[in-house]
């Protein structure tokens, strides 16, 4: 059993996997459920001012799903916390007195001036939390007096507050950043420059899940209307993993902790963010799907692939980020070919309609369903890969060196040439 | 539904006799063999296929309907649309899809047999979309405009119906003739009980005439009240779709003792009555080995008989009725006998065992009722020429006589399925159209 301890901007968990700031940390009844599952931190729901906010009283939640019902994606349009400051506090105090191992982190936010921070960071550094994270990144309501997203999408906000912030308390501040911009590293950037311990990622992103073709309304509908709200879930997942991998490669954030969001459901899930720069993540939408039990899962998972590799737990953390590069520097001279396995083929010619009418043509339908790649056509693009029924039926072979491609007729290198070297690129730098 | 229920009144006493189950009992026996979905099982069922390309179910299906698409359309919520891709292709699409052999079509075919064993439903999945369409009451199709053509349909069975539909929809006028009390021919009266419930035969029947243009005669026999002859001269075209409405006999002692009974008549008469008020032995014998042997095998259990063997003379791999009909026997409590010859039947004054010949031994089954199921045959009647039993037809039904079509079980070509039938009702009717109105 691999030690999953974690530290995290100087917090310490017995897992890397904690609660995001939600309605699953909405209260001490939910926490003390979610440890006794064994969650290794929570991120306790968004704390504000009073008087609280209010909710409405229809649907909060919209989702998108898969086969089954599988739910996929999920939409929300709850607000922070809608009770009274004291309680939240009293109930923190009281959960990290019978947890104190695990990590217990305040999301706040507050209106954009110094003295609400001010107000507000030691009675929330009284209750024993471990840190704070600072909700620049809901997208519904909130936003529209001035905060969460609001703040979020402006930099030079993000770096103010988190330099406020950081004034008035000792508490590692954590800033959480909104996917509802155009180039992430401009706010991670921010939250550094204000002196953030780290950043989490990604907060939900605007969303209509569907539109009820009866009543012509968003969903979900009160009283005939809808507002936009915050999309999470599976979904989400490759476009969070990409902003926290932008993050992480970008020479002048490295060394920013990452607190990975977004989508994870599995071990595997929370595996890759790690791999992409993550030093722990924070799981929301599927502990909502299906219970707080799921992080055994998520323990018992991670735990096994450390092992078989021989691994520790920060040894995962940023593994996969020099393998992430731009498209320019892509090998192209890389060349593979799509190959059918016949014993598996199912025979339902998926991948023939797809690349015939779609794609290249590169798939031939012989006699008996049989279906067979042709090297001379296939560009190797992976969209029977993509549409195939059955996992591994087809895969992408690459050519040996010196065999000669039958699409080209160029014989195959393994020498790396690029676009920033090839002939057709006007701003081409000579080969060496 | 696993095992019969057993245990009332009249029990396990001898003889044929009536009343053998509780009420519940027959209840629970003769309950649809497969449910339908309710609309959440439909989706998830729905969402198993794979929407082939050139899709096999699609070339397996007798009547070529477009299965992935009608699926699709169950998927996206709109099983309506869906029931009018299948019923376009089949306009009794709601009955081949609770009596197809759909192990041996569509479902056999489907890639997820062989990828997995289990394929998508699509009988069950038919089923949801026209159930739902037949549900709203409404017929989906329109007459076109009246051609003044008139065409005499003879049978008003699977192959009778389609012909009459679609000659219907082309604007013809049809008067459908059928010598049963009620239409429906071997769905009404040939189908075991528990594969179409709820008086469905008629129900569909009903809803089908509602296109209009199609006048119904119950009780006229082609031969007795009418010939080839005098229906060509009052019709434009003439179709033919009488089924096979005799049954093979057997000759051997002792088969005109009581307590032998003809397969199809007891199918036929368990079918228009209340199973409880049908008689059965209580260790029943039937011979042959297609599905109506299994039909009446299965039933006869259901019924409440103690035992039932089905004995076929030849091996396993002969018999007609399907593995999956084969294992529904069994699973049935039913005793299958293979290579088993009648010699003789036994019994003083009625029957009382049945002696067969197997490889190298005779033996003795008691039984206190026979049912011979040996296959079924043309009547000869005044019809067209025929070959080996059936008529001779070309093509789209073509037969030997000029303005004469047939189809389904009485013509050449077909495979004694409800979906073959109207596979060629359907055909022969487009065929007929073209004739007429060259």
């Amino acid at each position: 059993m691999a030690n999953l301890a974690s530290t995290f901007a100087g917090i310490r968990s017995p897992n890397p996997f904690w609660l995001a700031s939600a309605p699953p940390t909405d209260k001490e009844y939910n926490v003390r459920r979610a440890f006794e599952a064994g969650w290794g931190g929570v991120v306790w729901k968004t704390l504000g001012l009073d008087p609280h906010i209010v909710n409405v009283n229809g649907p909060r939640y919209g989702a998108i799903w898969g086969a089954d019902r599988r739910l996929l994606g999920l939409n929300n349009i709850e607000l922070i916390t809608d009770r009274p400051l004291q309680v939240n506090l009293d109930e923190i105090v009281s959960v990290k007195r019978d947890y104190p191992d695990r990590a217990v982190v305040v999301s706040l936010m507050v209106p954009c001036e110094e003295e609400p921070w001010k107000f507000i960071l030691p009675r929330v550094e009284a209750t024993g939390a471990d840190g704070v994270e600072l909700n620049f990144g809901c997208p519904h309501g909130m936003s529209e007096r001035g905060m969460g997203s609001a703040v979020g999408q402006v930099p030079e906000y993000i770096e103010m507050v988190t330099r406020w912030v950081k004034a008035n308390t000792r508490m590692p501040v954590i800033v959480k950043l909104t996917p509802n911009i155009t180039d992430i590293r401009k706010p991670a950037a921010a939250a550094k420059a204000g002196g953030a311990d780290a950043v989490s990622l990604i907060n939900t992103i605007n969303s209509i899940t569907s539109v009820d073709l009866d009543l012509f309304a968003p969903e979900p509908t009160i009283d005939g209307r809808g507002a936009h709200g915050g999309y999470c879930g599976p979904a989400v997942k490759p476009i969070a993993l990409n902003m926290v991998a932008e993050i992480a490669r970008n020479p002048d954030l490295r060394g920013l902790p990452i607190s990975g969001i977004g989508g994870i459901t599995t071990w595997r899930d929370a595996a890759e963010f790690m791999a992409l720069g993550a030093g722990n993540v924070q799981v929301c939408t599927a502990a909502m799907t299906y219970g707080f039990r799921i992080v055994q899962e998520m323990i018992s998972g991670l735990s096994e692939y450390l092992d078989e590799r021989g691994m520790a737990l920060a040894d995962l953390t940023g593994r996969a980020v020099p393998n992430v590069c731009d498209w320019k520097d892509l090998n192209l001279n890389a060349v593979s070919k799509a190959f059918i396995h016949q014993d598996l083929c199912i025979k339902c010619g998926r991948c023939y309609a797809a690349c015939e009418d779609t794609s290249h043509q590169a798939i031939a339908m012989l006699p008996g369903r049989v279906f067979e790649v042709k090297d001379d056509e296939c560009v190797a693009c992976n969209l029977c890969v993509n549409v195939c029924p059955v996992e591994d039926c087809i895969t992408m072979e690459r050519m040996a060196e010196g065999d000669v491609d039958p699409r080209t007729g160029r014989v195959v290198s393994f020498k790396h040439a690029d676009w920033t070297t090839h002939p057709n690129n006007p701003g081409a730098v000579a080969a060496e | 539904m696993d095992t019969p229920t057993t245990g009332a009144s009249s029990g396990t006493q001898g003889g044929i006799t009536a009343g053998r189950l509780t009420p519940d009992a027959y209840a629970a026996n003769f309950a649809d063999l497969h449910p339908p979905f309710d609309p959440h099982e439909a989706q998830v069922a729905a969402d198993r296929c794979y929407f082939c390309h050139d899709a096999p179910c699609v070339t397996a299906c007798p009547t070529s309907i477009d299965i992935p698409l009608f699926i699709r359309q169950i998927v996206t919520g709109t099983p309506d649309a869906s029931a009018k891709t299948i019923l376009s292709q089949n306009i009794l699409g709601g009955m081949c899809a609770r009596v197809c052999p759909t192990e041996t079509l569509c479902e056999q075919a489907c890639v997820r047999e062989l990828a997995e064993g289990k394929p998508v439903e699509i009988g069950r999945l038919q089923r949801y979309a026209t159930d739902h369409l037949q549900r709203q009451g409404a017929h989906p199709f329109a007459r076109a405009e009246d051609t003044g053509k008139r065409i005499a349909v003879v049978g008003a069975g699977p192959a009778g119906l389609a012909c009459a539909h679609r000659l219907s929809m082309l604007g013809h006028g049809v008067a459908l003739l059928d010598a049963r009390p009620k239409p429906g021919g071997l769905n009404e009266f040939g189908i075991a009980t528990y594969k179409t419930t709820g008086g469905f035969a008629q129900a569909e029947v009903e809803w089908l005439l509602r296109i209009g243009g199609i006048a119904l005669q119950n009780g006229v026999a082609l031969g007795r009240d009418f010939t080839l002859e005098s229906l060509l001269s009052e019709f434009d075209a003439v179709f033919v779709g009488v089924g096979l409405a005799g049954t093979n006999g057997l000759d051997i002692p002792g088969i005109d003792l009581p307590g032998v009974d003809d397969a199809v008549d007891f199918i036929a008469a368990l079918r228009q009555s209340d199973p409880a008020a049908v008689p059965i032995g209580r260790d029943v014998v039937v011979i042959g080995g297609g599905m109506t042997a299994v039909d009446a095998a299965v039933q006869a259990k259901l019924l409440g008989a103690t035992n039932v063997t089905l004995a076929y003379r030849g091996p396993q791999a002969r018999m007609k009725a399907s593995l999956y009909e084969q294992e529904l026997a069994a699973a049935r409590g039913v005793h299958v006998l293979h290579e088993a010859v009648p010699v003789a039947v036994e019994g003083a004054g009625r029957v009382a065992a049945v002696v067969f010949d197997r490889p190298g031994e005779r033996v003795r089954i008691p039984a206190d009722q026979l049912l011979l199921a040996i296959g079924q045959r043309l009547d000869p009647a005044a019809l067209p020429p025929t070959q080996g039993g059936k008529i001779v037809v070309d093509g789209p039904g073509r037969t030997r006589t000029p303005r004469v079509w047939a189809g389904g079980d009485c013509a050449m070509g077909g495979d004694d399925l409800t979906v073959t039938a109207v596979a060629q009702g359907r055909d022969a009717a487009m065929d007929i159209h073209t004739s007429l109105m060259r």
